[in-house]
């Protein structure tokens, strides 16, 4: 039984192997980047847009929001990075109502890279965002003795969001190729809508983690300015 | 016994084990997360966004242990190392 993407290969010449993961990446980034510019080839502002375009102010939107909730104070930096992170996983599951595609996301190569690429934009918008001395105090917090406990802890959030994402896509795969075996027609169709729900639901958790992280290693500026009391609160009978 | 047997006996005891001791702390904890949740809801209703944003952010944090031992059960089934490396001899 084959376990990942990975190991269905489509074509193969000397050491270069295209396999299904490759084939449905592509695939995948294709279709996001030829339909948002389809969409934004005409943008307008007035009352008469395309639903198209009103779709992806909703989606950019609601991406806005959650950055700023989480904390994030100018969220249009992250939201490129953010929200293609969402876009691609919440995509990637999607298309999976076509029949004979399979979710890159099921296999650990794509998770681990999505993972990586959060693991390094941490520190890279940390130091943009607050220079170099003060991330370096945010992995020193709140001793200097926790040092070594906060790599490990960064490291390990990393791998704890490869494979949180990497089981759950796998998982609805396996368990829909299972049952196909048992009740051929109405069980993997339940199944799969099931897959859909926890698809939607671990693309919005990796980006909301993704930004908690980021929204962490950025925290020392806020964390030095410590709390601030108005003078009218306190001295409110001299006005 | 041969060590053919024994590989393939433990590996499936072992998986079976995985997945039902592994699968009772995740939900207890689960369950006592949702209840807490549509508690604080319930008193505070208007701040239902950001309560159920947490909620699920809490409940795929308590899912990762649970899926540790389910990837691990699926090894052991399909892609056992030890396995294949004793049916390659």
């Amino acid at each position: 039984m084959r376990l990942s993407p990975d190991q269905y290969i489509l074509w193969e010449f000397g050491f270069i192997k295209i396999n299904l993961t490759i084939a449905s990446t592509w695939i995948l980034m294709v279709i996001l980047v030829a339909g948002a510019w389809l969409v934004t080839r005409k943008i307008n502002s007035d009352l008469n847009r395309s639903r198209w375009q009103n779709m992806l102010e909703m989606i950019v939107l609601f991406i806005r929001d959650q950055i700023r909730d989480i904390g994030l104070k100018k969220p249009d930096k992250y939201m490129g990075f953010i929200g293609t992170l969402f876009l691609f996983i919440a995509f990637s599951s999607l298309l999976a109502l076509i029949p004979w595609y399979e979710a890159p996301t099921a296999s650990l190569s794509t998770t681990t890279a999505l993972a990586l690429s959060v693991f390094i934009s941490v520190p890279f918008f940390g130091i943009v965002e607050s220079g170099l001395k003060n991330y370096l105090q945010t992995l020193a917090q709140p001793n200097i003795l926790m040092l070594p406990l906060n790599i490990i802890g960064e490291i390990s959030r990393t791998i704890s969001l490869a494979f949180r994402l990497f089981g759950n896509m796998m998982s609805g795969g396996m368990i829909a190729s299972i049952l196909i075996s048992i009740a051929p027609f109405f069980f993997p169709i339940l199944m799969d809508a099931l897959g859909l729900l926890t698809g939607m639901l671990q693309a919005y958790i990796f980006a909301i983690l993704a930004t908690v992280y980021i929204a962490a290693g950025i925290q020392n500026e806020e964390r030095k300015k410590g709390p601030s009391i108005s003078n009218g609160v306190i001295d409110s009978r001299h006005e | 016994m041969d060590n053919l047997t024994m590989v393939g006996l433990v590996s499936i005891i072992t998986a079976g084990f995985t997945m039902a001791i592994g699968g009772m702390m995740p939900s207890i904890a689960e369950g006592r997360a949702v209840v807490r949740a549509l508690e604080s809801i319930a008193q505070q209703p208007d701040a239902s966004p950001t309560i159920t944003r947490t909620l699920f952010i809490g409940l795929a944090m308590i899912e990762t242990s649970l899926i540790y031992c389910f990837v691990i059960a699926m090894i052991l089934i399909f892609a056992n190392p030890f396995w294949n490396h004793f049916t390659a001899l």
